[in-house]
């Protein structure tokens, strides 16, 4: 295949990513965005690997497969809840990727470059296998405390901020040194380092950070990982990977900007780590009665109500009672009720978590809304079942400047008539701050194990 | 235990201490429950009613008092007008009581209980604090009589409560005034309220201000500061200046309106005479009045008790059995309060009582213990209003935060500008072209990214993984180089970036298949 071809064939696959993603502008055409975005990547990988400078097609083809199968078998069998782990492991090979054909790209002699341009491609080198690396061992800690494999507590080393800072000037040191030695051929040295570096870096970074931000981790990972591959773009002057880096990497940038804006956190305090240190006065202590409700009296609740809003948390996907929860949401409809599900954009462990979570127990998605759209009707909403979520419905969120939560936004469904707020037993959530909506006046308590308090809940709609 | 329901024996009083669907619940804390034939026949609670959910019948009152070991009643024990029998004598030594008691009013009775080392528990003494809520009677009755009060009102009224307009002309919407905003003044404003009428209320507790105008009524407003709360969320006497203006206003009042509701009550107190015999004289012919407060006196000079009289074309209705005149609801309200202290006084749900004088909502029910009158209880710790909130010394940071300086606001533009431009000083044509390409790419992405749906966030995601996979490119062209280290680099990065490629598209996939309308 001549260049020009190639450089065509690049093009038809930048804007068929760009559709694919513009797809996911709503469920109906998110489908055929996807298979947008399979045909890029599919005409990209031929054209490249039929271009004059490809040959060796044995490695080509076994990578491709062994890789391929390795991703279809994840991909198959991965549970919806575990969806956050996949996607930081993938951020994580994607940053792996980038260090790989950095190195790669370092090592090749062929490229014969002078003056500013070598000097340029230097620069892209290290700095394309510095975000890799970053992203690489950034998201392998990510996966690591999504799965449990390691606490998600916040480790906050003392200095931390001095540590960093250090990091910072070594690695623009070594970047120095690296352009000089590499002036006579060397920089190896300073380029192993400097990678050294840029691990510890990464796992320090995620390590100081919370809980309670994962989702702000995980998309700001995803937003590196594209300007990883940008990065390797100009590296390899490959306008492709440059635009297709470039999406990656402002999609992934967006999507930590909603997550901040949804939780009130400011980007830079959730990099730097740390959950609700240097907050004002004391929060206000959550004083009070509970009012509990049983099963049955959840049940004559909903059937005596005519609008229904459920909201549900991570809590509910721990449990396994969105399956429940669909099925009753069937009965109540069946029966006229109006009944809706209000996401909370923090609700779940990654942006949009919660809707992926709702829709493999069935539950069809026009009936799911977003917090904007909730927010301004819970007055008509007879009665709010909460699920497994907390912080979500806090509303010292709002009135209480102390609280560690003040300012986030959060789902006002007291203002609605009854609440119905299922929970294991008087403990605060995630953030570990005191709930004052347990004891308003128009909450009830149902305590017990999500699944199977909802299964109770059912029977008695059923019976 | 056995739980004794006896029938009540005052004269008009229909209503009963426990139903069938709260006997059930009773039965399931380990007791078990009498009844005594005929006891709800007043409340349209047959015997049989009761027999379905395992309750014991018993033909007479005496065997029932005798074979009990809690008796729950409605009235506090009187002389039994059949048997020429007090029901006190009917009550074994050392038995339990629990009723309406009224410790102030009756302290004779009190005694006589006292003096046969009886356990006596008041409904009307619950403290009054949230977690006693549940098992407040008084406000459960209360409730009751305020909408009776509507009720009897709009019996006795010659007109429509509601405003319409109709082919026979228009007809004005009633006025109601309500004085006195506690549980059943409340009430009775939702009740007119929803009937169509206008309502007024007053009190003279500011804070319920925000209730009746939540409830759509008017707050009348006496232009006089002095603050009428008593100790739990009571009111109390008022100086005799504010009664002087207050009176002004009933008296302005009057005049106008064609209903009024008077619920002012002081504990332990004659009712307040609110409403004097020159303002009946003013009001329209035809207007009602219902005195809530007739059993303490009435807040009306002409009231008379249980009577409904015409004075002056005024009909005034001092009823004090409003709650029992809605027999069933009361009873299964009553009912329901027992029921509450009962799961109070069993934690255990075995069957036996505790009278826990530690626990505080006991302690206050409580008026005789083992013989021992424990009443008046101290007074409880808790008031009925909420806990202050803390101050807010944070709020005014934050605010300051929300308005950056200029030069905060400038300085990443400044910065970036100088960024860009010294690039564009040093950099050669190739790599301003890539640079270009680039930037707009940043731009569209930030275009098309912000039209994602949020419900779609977790699949663009998995996308942008899958996409981002397009690294392979990177790998495919060096995969054939000479040297071998290379090849088996770039031969290890198609692979990785393959299982990008195909986990993340076919996850995609598989979760977009699952949205499902």
């Amino acid at each position: 295949m001549s260049h020009s071809l190639v450089t065509m064939s690049y093009i038809v696959a930048t804007i068929l990513f760009i559709f694919s993603l513009s797809g996911l502008s709503n469920q109906e055409t998110a489908r055929k965005g996807n298979y947008y975005g399979m045909l890029g990547m599919a005409i990209a990988i031929i054209a490249t690997a039929l271009s004059a400078s490809v040959t060796s097609y044995a490695i080509l083809i076994v990578a491709l497969l062994i890789g391929g199968a390795i991703g279809a078998r994840a991909a198959l069998k991965v549970e919806m809840t575990q969806m956050p782990e996949l996607v930081a492991i993938m951020h994580s090979l994607v940053g792996m990727a980038a260090v790989l054909v950095g190195y790669a790209n370092f090592m090749d002699s062929s490229i014969s470059l002078v003056g500013v341009e070598k000097n340029i491609h230097e620069i892209e080198i290290y700095i394309g296998i510095l975000i890799g690396a970053v992203t690489f061992s950034g998201s392998v800690i990510a996966f690591c405390k999504l799965s449990e494999r390691i606490s998600g507590k916040p480790l906050l080393l003392p200095g931390r901020h001095w540590l960093n800072l250090c990091l910072l000037v070594a690695a623009i040191v070594l970047g120095w040194m690296f352009l000089q030695q590499t002036e006579n051929g060397g920089g190896s040295l300073p380029l192993w380092i400097m990678t050294g570096i840029a691990l510890v870096f990464g796992i320090h970074m995620v390590m100081a950070i919370g809980g309670a931000d994962m989702p702000v981790v995980v998309s700001m990972l995803n937003s590196y990982s594209g300007w990883a591959a940008a990065a390797t773009g100009f590296m390899l002057s490959n306008d492709l990977l440059i635009v297709t880096g470039a999406l990656v990497g402002s999609s992934g940038a967006i999507l930590s900007y909603i997550m901040c804006r949804a939780m009130n956190r400011n980007f830079i305090s959730v990099i730097a780590g740390g959950f609700g240190t240097g907050s004002g006065g004391e929060a206000a202590v959550v004083e009070g009665e509970v009012t509990p409700i049983s099963a049955d009296e959840t049940a004559q609740l909903l059937l005596d109500a005519k609008n229904i809003m459920i909201i549900p948390g991570y809590g509910m996907a721990v449990a396994q009672a969105q399956h429940t929860v669909n099925e009753i949401t069937k009965l109540l409809r069946d029966k006229g009720k109006k009944v809706g599900f209000g996401i909370h954009p923090v609700a779940g462990r990654m942006p949009g978590h919660m809707n992926v979570l709702l829709a493999e127990a069935k539950v069809p998605y026009d009936i799911v809304y977003e917090m904007d759209e909730v927010n301004e009707d819970w007055a008509h909403v007879d009665v709010s079942i909460v699920i497994g979520a907390n912080d979500i419905v806090n509303p010292s969120a709002l009135d209480d400047p102390n609280s560690p939560i003040a300012g986030m936004p959060v789902l006002e469904c007291w203002k609605g008539e009854t609440t119905v707020v299922l929970k294991r037993s008087m403990a605060s959530g995630y953030a570990g701050v005191g709930n004052p909506l347990f004891v308003l006046e128009n909450t009830r308590m149902l305590f017990g194990d999500a699944n199977a308090t909802m299964q109770a809940v059912l029977k008695a709609l059923k019976g | 235990m056995k739980i004794g329901i006896p029938k009540e024996i005052h004269p008009g009083e229909k209503r009963v201490a426990t139903t069938p669907e709260a006997a059930e619940q009773i039965i399931k804390l380990g007791f078990s429950v009498l009844v005594e034939s005929g006891a709800g026949l007043a409340a349209n609670i047959s015997d049989e009613a009761y027999k379905e959910v395992g309750v014991e019948i018993v033909d007479n009152a005496k065997t029932l008092w005798k074979s009990a070991d809690i008796v729950m009643k409605v009235r506090a024990p009187e002389q039994h007008p059949e048997l020429a029998l007090d029901e006190i004598d009917m009550l074994p030594e050392g038995g339990r009581l629990i009723s309406f008691i009224w410790p102030a009013q009756n302290e004779e009775l009190m005694q006589k209980l006292a003096a046969k080392n009886t356990t006596v528990l008041a409904m009307d003494s619950v403290p009054r604090m949230s977690r006693a809520q549940k098992l407040d009677a008084l406000s459960s009755m209360a409730n009751i009589a305020g909408y009776r009060a509507v009720i009897e009102a709009a019996q006795h009224f010659g007109r429509f409560f509601t405003g319409q307009i109709t082919a026979a002309g228009k007809i004005p919407p009633a006025k109601v005034l309500v004085i006195g905003a506690g549980v059943a003044g409340l009430a009775a404003i939702g009740t007119a309220k929803s009937m169509g009428a206008i309502v007024r209320a007053f009190d003279t507790r500011p804070e319920v201000k925000e209730q009746i105008e939540s409830m759509d009524a008017e707050f009348l407003m006496l232009d006089f500061k002095e603050e009428g709360s008593g100790t739990g969320g009571y009111a109390k006497t008022m100086s005799k200046e504010f009664i002087e203006a207050e009176m002004a206003l009933f008296a302005r009042q009057a005049m106008e309106v064609d209903i009024i509701i008077t619920t002012a009550l002081i504990p332990g107190k004659p009712a307040p005479k609110l409403i004097t015999e020159g303002m009946v004289k003013s009001m329209k012919p035809g207007s009602i009045i219902v005195d809530l407060a007739a059993e303490q006196g009435g807040n009306c000079a002409l009231t008379e008790k249980d009577q409904v009289v015409v004075k002056h074309d005024v009909t005034i209705i001092g009823y004090s059995n409003l709650p029992s005149r809605l027999a069933n609801q009361s009873s299964q309200l009553y009912a329901t309060n027992l029921r509450h202290l009962l799961t109070e006084l069993c934690p255990e749900k075995n069957g036996t009582i505790n009278v826990n004088m530690d626990d505080e909502v006991i302690r206050g029910t409580t008026v005789i213990k083992e013989g021992k009158i424990t009443w008046p209880p101290p007074p409880p710790k808790l008031s009925a209003a909420p806990a202050p909130q803390t101050e807010a010394p944070a709020y005014s940071a934050t605010q300051e935060q929300q308005k950056p300086s200029v030069v905060k606001q400038f300085t990443p533009l400044v910065i970036a500008g100088l960024v860009l431009f010294g690039i564009g000083s040093v950099a050669p044509a190739s790599f301003m072209t890539h640079f270009t390409v680039f930037v707009l790419a940043c731009f569209i992405g930030y275009q098309v990214i912000w039209n994602v749906s949020a419900s779609l966030h977790t699949p663009l995601m998995s996308v942008t993984n899958a996409i981002s996979g397009i690294i392979v490119i990177g790998a495919l062209v060096q995969v054939s180089a000479q040297d071998q280290n290379i090849s088996i680099l770039a031969g290890l990065a198609i692979l990785i970036a393959s299982i990008n490629i195909a986990g993340g598209f076919l996850v995609t996939r598989r979760m977009l298949e699952m949205f499902r309308k």
